[in-house]
């Protein structure tokens, strides 16, 4: 495997009594693209925020070896500011705020940059999202649902720029996502998720075969089949 | 009529210096959450600083300068307190800021006294139309407009003031971008500070100066605030004119002690309209 830019290992999180994540060990390798999937609540943008550090865990170890950007759950855009003003302010921690290389990625952007941003489409505002995590240029982009609420067209067009995104600038990308199947033909590798553990990985090959992601998340049995289920109630709620 | 015209004038620069602790309310509270109720006391202490520097022999201008400085700094040091510890629940950073209000009140009593002060701003008056109107006035005015002229600069035009807006607008996304919420709250309060700072400098000459004169000022200024729902500075500019030239109208055309009733009944006003018209908003 190539040098791995993230490391993960055994980390735990609780938010008081409840444990969000137990033990959890991830990598990621400079240039890779990885899924994180799961049910709601399994404690996959906990695992983000740990990664990019907005939350402290209690034990376990986050190796980076370059920077990561989140694009969080629901865009979580500027919304009062303009299309430029929500880039440049995603290159506060690095001395080059010129977003002219990510219009280039995005063409888009370009043409919406005078546009308030909570004033756009869906689709644009993720594209929007993604554009002003990209200014502060990332290593490993961590995106939190990237296709939550979009049309398949848009969630197409985006996963596109994705792939470019990596092919051209060899950004990794660790991507949750709740459609399974858009996850797993974008990503070779995956892990699953559930109600903080993980508790199966491989490629993304493996994963599709295996009777219980395919139940769980592919359009199988409704519920989580014995091999995946974790023990916890919530998480099959 | 010469006198409705003398009400205004006087009314429309108390108006403006309240419009600045207004802006301090704003500018606070936007990026942090928090009604800091010290809010009054920079304006105090800028003026008791003034008052100390001119007495020393320092000329007007540097003693006003080392004042708004001074506030400015107090300012940062009350955000350091009340906010500065991460995870720190909002109601206690809003009591934290009443213990320093009372806090600066013990050290100004110890400093200064518990009795009235007076320093002097622009002395003199001129004549505009057959009117009297004293000199400090036009400055207020003046400073006011300089000061909100260089605050629009900076929140439109800066990167750092687009930083500010960007944590009032959304605190989480800021983090992600690795913004220092909790610092550039700080930042926040310090600004706060020299608006409270060039508002006690530039009204006070007009007033008595007292330890406990901060609590006129902050009502005044919070009711001002509220006009924009503590969210937006210009129309804590608009809110603070309204309440100077009203309280002037009162006090010129029934009795001055009815002055202080304005604001508050104001206040009253402002939150039944704002709860009324919720639902619709929404």
């Amino acid at each position: 495997m190539a040098e791995a830019l993230l490391e993960v290992r055994g980390l735990t999180v609780r938010y008081g009594a409840a444990v969000a994540l137990a033990d959890v060990s991830l990598q990621v390798a400079r240039g890779e693209m990885v899924a994180l999937v799961g049910p709601n609540g399994a404690g996959k943008t906990t695992l983000l925020n740990a990664i990019s550090g907005v939350i402290r865990p209690m034990a376990g170890r986050i190796l980076l070896s370059g920077r990561v950007t989140q694009v969080p759950e629901g865009r979580q855009l500027f919304a009062d500011m303009s299309v430029e003003d929500n880039l440049r302010i995603g290159a506060w921690s690095v001395r080059q705020r010129d977003p002219a290389a990510v219009y280039e990625l995005l063409p888009r952007l370009r043409e919406l940059r005078g546009r308030i941003a909570g004033t756009l489409s869906g689709g644009e505002q993720q594209m929007v999202a993604v554009g002003r995590a990209l200014m502060s240029t990332p290593d490993l982009l961590a995106i939190d649902e990237l296709s939550l609420g979009l049309a398949p067209l848009v969630v197409d067009s985006l996963a596109q720029h994705l792939r470019s995104l990596n092919r051209e600038r060899a950004t990794a990308i660790l991507l949750v996502e709740q459609n399974v199947r858009l996850a797993l033909e974008l990503c070779p590798r995956a892990y699953v998720l559930e109600a903080g553990r993980i508790v199966l990985s491989g490629s993304a090959e493996e994963l599709a075969s295996s009777a219980a992601v395919q139940a769980a998340y592919l359009g199988g049995a409704p519920e989580p089949v014995p091999a995946v289920a974790s023990g916890s109630e919530d998480a099959e709620a | 009529m010469s006198a409705l015209v003398q009400y205004l004038i006087s009314g429309i620069a108390t108006g403006c210096a309240f419009a600045l602790v207004a802006t301090g309310f704003v500018t606070i509270h936007r990026v942090t959450g928090v009604v800091n109720f010290a809010q009054g006391g920079f304006a105090i202490l800028a003026g008791y600083v003034t008052f100390s520097a001119l007495r020393a022999g320092l000329p007007h201008g540097v003693s006003e300068l080392l004042a708004v400085l001074l506030a400015t700094a107090t300012g940062g040091l009350v955000g350091v307190i009340s906010i500065g510890r991460r995870g720190t629940p909002l109601l206690a950073s809003l009591i934290i800021t009443i213990g320093l209000g009372f806090l600066f009140y013990a050290v100004e009593v110890a400093i200064w006294g518990d009795q009235p002060l007076q320093f002097e701003g622009v002395p003199g008056v001129f004549g505009l139309a057959g009117l009297t109107l004293q000199r400090q006035y036009v400055l207020i005015v003046a400073g006011a407009g300089v000061s909100f002229a260089a605050l629009l600069l900076f929140f439109n035009r800066t990167y750092l003031g687009k930083i500010f807006t960007a944590c009032a607008s959304n605190a989480y996304a800021a983090r992600l971008a690795g913004i220092n919420v909790t610092r550039v709250g700080i930042a926040a309060f310090a600004l706060g500070g020299l608006l409270g700072g060039l508002a006690g400098v530039l009204l006070l000459p007009l007033r008595s100066l007292t330890f406990d004169s901060d609590v006129d000022l902050a009502v005044n200024g919070f009711a001002a605030a509220i006009f924009g729902g503590l969210q937006r500075p210009g129309a804590a500019l608009v809110g603070g004119l309204v309440i100077g030239v009203a309280e002037a109208l009162v006090a010129g055309y029934s009795h001055a002690s009815y002055q202080k009733g304005v604001s508050l009944v104001l206040i009253v006003g402002i939150l039944v309209w704002q709860a009324s018209r919720r639902p619709q908003a929404d």
